[in-house]
């Protein structure tokens, strides 16, 4: 039987064309990346609400199913049977349109990610530049839906979300420009592999101040807490989305958190050697052998978890951020910064200072 | 084949995309229609394989240069009726310099240098070929110069605009970051010990 469904399997896909069978199999792919992404976007949600809750000495929600797992699907079905109510005014096509703006470039950015070696969707050679220019894209979804909403808490907060994260951006494209330097390359796989050898060799520690202010800045681009003013709560009501129900809703904070999840992938691929373990070339009680010296997608998984309960933590730690003292760290501390540290970089480089850059230029 | 289908579709998107530029009756329209165009000349580039020119383009003009755009015309209140109103008395003047644009454009697509027949024999290269570090290469080795002086222009340029719009006013109130980071609490709190008047506890 087995066999049998193997054999007309395989002549069914041998008779499709080849472009049919690229389509087909990208689009697989396509899926692979993206049920496990909303999946985890759904229970990070859950793990905020839970890690928080312990952080503040409450329980979080215990209620839906077991401990409340089934929080995040109740939470789902209740926004998706939600009435979506368009402002009078408002201009409805943009007013839709920006929910899809705003997820859309959270999603394509996953298109570059290294899960393993050679596991990705798109093995290009830019791929620093296609991620900066995905994330700079996304604010056009807080912009639009400012200001089709008609409504002047909706505006005040995408203006001020927009101005953030136009000014992150630098402070972030800068953080990158030392992760490109030292990795000789702008494709992510190969940047990874210039990480191998062992924990010491990742990014993080020759480029330590870059890795600081590029996950800060992460932070303040994704809007998060303690850089959340574009929704502050207590003043703007709940900024650029306070006129969305429903399905709209739930779509900014998908993107919210998928944007969330792509930050700390992208820290653990830039600073944290992304599939690589931290164990490799270790020699004590022959750890560096072992099985836990093996790459692989598990290695990835975990880093990009530490980011992402970093994010939780500085939420629950921090209280907000004056809005001009929040433009003042992005401009005037964070790229000066890494302005210096990039000409410090160089000198690394040239004068080949440590074991990071040989494989490098 | 497909990528004729590819560049049929995005070049059509492209010119209607740039014709409501013009035709859009609401500003932000206009600008966010621009935003179009800009990401579909990007996606031509791209199948041109010009990966680093196109996302450039996508990161400066759509990323950053359209958002301070668009945030200006969105806070403007701008008159649509008044700005059309003068719209018969300078169409003589708009026709003369629309037909010096396509002089100007004909000349260029006739001309030895960039004619169509130079599109014609455009080379594919192999798929690890490395875009990015040609450009670079050859900004830094052959055109250096021009390069850097490009560089110093738009820096001086960058300054100027900056010491146009910085002004200081008198008694606007600031914070001195590094102050308030050196405050420390006995130079703003004075606890005092205050001794006990005699026979006060007594009663």
């Amino acid at each position: 039987m087995m066999a049998w469904l193997e054999t007309t399997w395989l002549t069914v896909w041998g008779v499709l064309p080849p472009e049919v069978q690229y389509t087909v199999w990208t689009l697989t792919k396509i899926l692979a990346i993206v049920l496990p992404l909303m999946l985890a976007v759904a229970y990070f949600t859950y793990a905020e609400r839970r890690v928080i809750g312990y952080m503040q000495g409450r329980r979080g929600p215990n209620r839906v199913g077991w401990y409340g797992l089934l929080q995040p699907i109740a939470d789902a079905l209740k926004l998706m049977f939600k009435e979506v109510v368009l402002p009078s005014n408002a201009n409805r096509f943009l007013f839709l349109t920006a929910p899809m703006l705003s997820l859309a470039p959270a999603l394509a950015a996953w298109a570059v990610i290294p899960f393993n070696d050679g596991m990705l969707l798109a093995d290009v050679n830019a791929a620093v530049l296609y991620l900066l220019a995905m994330t700079s894209i996304t604010v056009y979804g807080v912009i639009i839906a400012g200001w089709a909403s008609n409504s002047k808490y909706a505006f005040l907060g995408a203006m001020r979300a927009s101005a953030q994260m136009v000014s992150y951006e630098l402070a972030m494209g800068f953080a990158l420009v030392g992760v490109l330097m030292a990795a000789g390359s702008m494709n992510l796989n190969t940047i990874v592999q210039a990480q191998s050898g062992g924990m010491f060799y990742w990014f993080a520690l020759p480029l330590l101040p870059l890795f600081v202010v590029y996950f800060i800045s992460g932070v303040a681009e994704t809007n998060r807490a303690p850089f959340d003013v574009a929704e502050g709560e207590s003043e703007i009501v709940a900024g650029f989305h306070v006129e969305y129900g429903g399905m709209a809703f739930a779509l900014f904070f998908l993107a919210e958190y998928a944007n969330m999840i792509l930050i700390s992938a992208l820290a653990a691929t830039f600073f944290l050697g992304g599939w690589l373990s931290p164990f490799e070339g270790i020699g004590v009680f022959g750890v560096g052998e072992s099985l836990l010296a093996e790459p692989g997608l598990h290695w990835f998984v975990l880093k990009t978890f530490i980011f992402m309960f970093i994010y939780l933590w500085l939420r629950a730690t921090f209280p907000r951020y004056r809005y001009d003292q929040i433009m003042r760290l992005g401009w005037k501390v964070f790229i000066p910064v890494t302005l210096v540290w990039i000409g410090v970089l160089a000198v690394m480089i040239v004068g080949d200072i440590g074991p990071w850059f040989g494989g490098g230029a | 084949m497909i990528e004729s289908i590819l560049f049929y579709i995005f070049a059509g998107i492209l010119l209607a995309a740039a014709i409501g530029v013009i035709t859009a009756r609401n500003p932000v329209h206009s600008a966010l229609l621009l935003v179009l165009a800009f990401f579909n000349s990007a996606v031509l580039w791209m199948l041109l394989e010009a990966e680093f020119l196109a996302l450039v383009l996508i990161l400066v003009y759509v990323g950053a240069v359209m958002v301070l755009f668009l945030f200006v015309v969105m806070m403007l209140d701008i008159n649509v009726a008044g700005m059309r109103r003068g719209f018969a008395r300078y169409l003589p003047l708009a026709l003369i310099v629309v037909a010096a644009i396509i002089v100007q454009l004909a000349l260029v697509f006739t001309s030895d240098q960039f004619g169509a027949q130079m599109l014609a024999d455009l080379e594919r290269y192999p798929a690890d070929y490395n875009n990015t570090a040609e450009l670079g290469r050859l900004l830094y080795t052959v055109y250096v110069y021009p390069f850097e002086i490009a560089a110093v222009i738009l820096l001086v340029a960058i300054i100027a605009a900056i010491s146009l719009t910085l002004r200081r006013r008198e008694g606007t109130r600031h914070q001195n970051v590094g102050r308030q980071v050196q405050a420390r609490a006995k130079d703003r709190v004075r606890l005092v010990d205050l001794p006990r008047r005699q026979g006060e506890g007594d009663k």
